[in-house]
């Protein structure tokens, strides 16, 4: 098995950039970003993995079907997790009769002539 | 001479003239190809773990857009001293691992055997660490369950917060003490000598395993600990 070797001061410069990162994010943390400060730290952790992924687990020497292989987790994650949100974060957009407020509650809007029987086998 | 490196000439029943790796199977063409299919399969595997913990970073995402009051307010009571020190403790026993893998690729045995020690030694520490910070949950009344007690008017929905602290914290803890015991079994492997430059893929492959638990660790800390530290909300 011929794998790639890696010097050890790789690891050494990856572990040390991961401890500035640490640093970094729990330092952002404490300044008020506002709506900014998930993003940055999502981010910053985002960028963590990507080292650990291409040096510690090798990713980056890894053969063409490998990467691809990783890859793929990360675009099903990707499909779980926006096209998920995408549902959630779009609620209440749209003005209905009857629908759902942003926090996933049903409400009914009555008014003249907006009362309605429920149809039948609908879910009330 | 080490027995992983002793390689016997290819009689193997099925007429090979060439030698033949002890540890090499005879539906692989080559050593390469074997580990090869060996990476593939670990990677396959990582994926399932990947939507495993994504879907439960998935309600999390969801109850944070919900209710980012309570997500703040429980946030603060996770005690970011010991978690940071463990992130710490994590990353570092990656290191290790890595050079664990690099000392399997390179012969070392002894290099190996010590680097898996440590590997250890720093994920017991992760573990005794969590114990302590459990402890002191239980002790506060943040435990979901009849004996939950949290200040203030955001109790119910922090009790969603510690639930999934509980459950993502208790699964990577979980993973953790697999993981240990995998490393135990490379351990007594690597002390048997079974490994060689040409044949250490089972180092490789549990090296892979434990980067995954420190990579969800890496997204844990910041998401559990860190969140909404600044007092912000959504």
């Amino acid at each position: 098995m011929s794998g790639h070797i890696s010097p050890k001061s790789t690891y050494y410069a990856v572990f040390g950039a991961l401890m500035v990162l640490t640093a970094i994010t729990v330092g952002v943390a404490f300044i008020h970003l506002g709506t900014l400060n998930f993003p940055v730290a999502l981010g910053i952790a985002i960028f963590k993995a990507t080292l650990v992924i291409l040096f510690f687990m090798h990713v980056k020497y890894s053969s063409r079907l490998t990467k691809m292989i990783v890859g793929i987790a990360f675009f099903f994650l990707a499909i779980l997790l926006l096209l998920t949100l995408t549902d959630y974060g779009s609620r209440g957009w749209y003005a209905s009769s009857r629908g759902t407020t942003t926090a996933g509650t049903q409400v009914t809007v009555t008014g003249p002539n907006q009362a309605r029987k429920p149809v039948a086998g609908e879910a009330r | 001479m080490p027995d992983a490196a002793a390689i016997h000439a290819g009689d193997d029943g099925h007429g090979h003239e060439h030698v033949h790796h002890p540890a090499h199977q005879h539906h692989f063409q080559t050593m390469e190809q074997q580990a090869e299919a060996s990476t593939l399969g670990m990677w396959v595997f990582l994926i399932t773990e990947v939507m495993f913990f994504g879907g439960l970073l998935m309600a999390y995402l969801i109850y944070r857009v919900w209710y980012p009051e309570a997500w703040s307010e429980g946030s603060q009571e996770l005690n970011i001293i010991l978690g940071g020190f463990n992130t710490v403790v994590l990353i570092g026993s990656s290191l290790t691992m890595a050079l664990a893998v690099r000392a399997a690729q390179t012969g070392w045995r002894k290099g190996t055997i010590v680097f898996l020690i440590l590997t250890m030694m720093l994920g017991l520490t992760f573990l005794v660490v969590k114990v302590f910070e459990y402890k002191e949950k239980f002790e506060t009344g943040h435990v979901p369950g009849p004996n939950f007690h949290f200040e203030g008017p955001f109790g119910p929905q922090a009790e969603i917060f510690f639930s999934l602290y509980f459950a993502l914290t208790g699964l990577h803890a979980l993973h953790m003490i697999i993981g240990f015991g995998i490393l135990s079994v490379i351990l007594w492997m690597a002390w048997r000598n079974k490994f060689s430059p040409q044949w250490y893929t089972p180092v490789e492959l549990s090296g892979l395993y434990w980067h995954f638990v420190d990579i969800v660790w890496i997204f844990l800390f910041p998401l559990l600990y860190l969140v909404d530290r600044a007092h912000n909300v959504v």
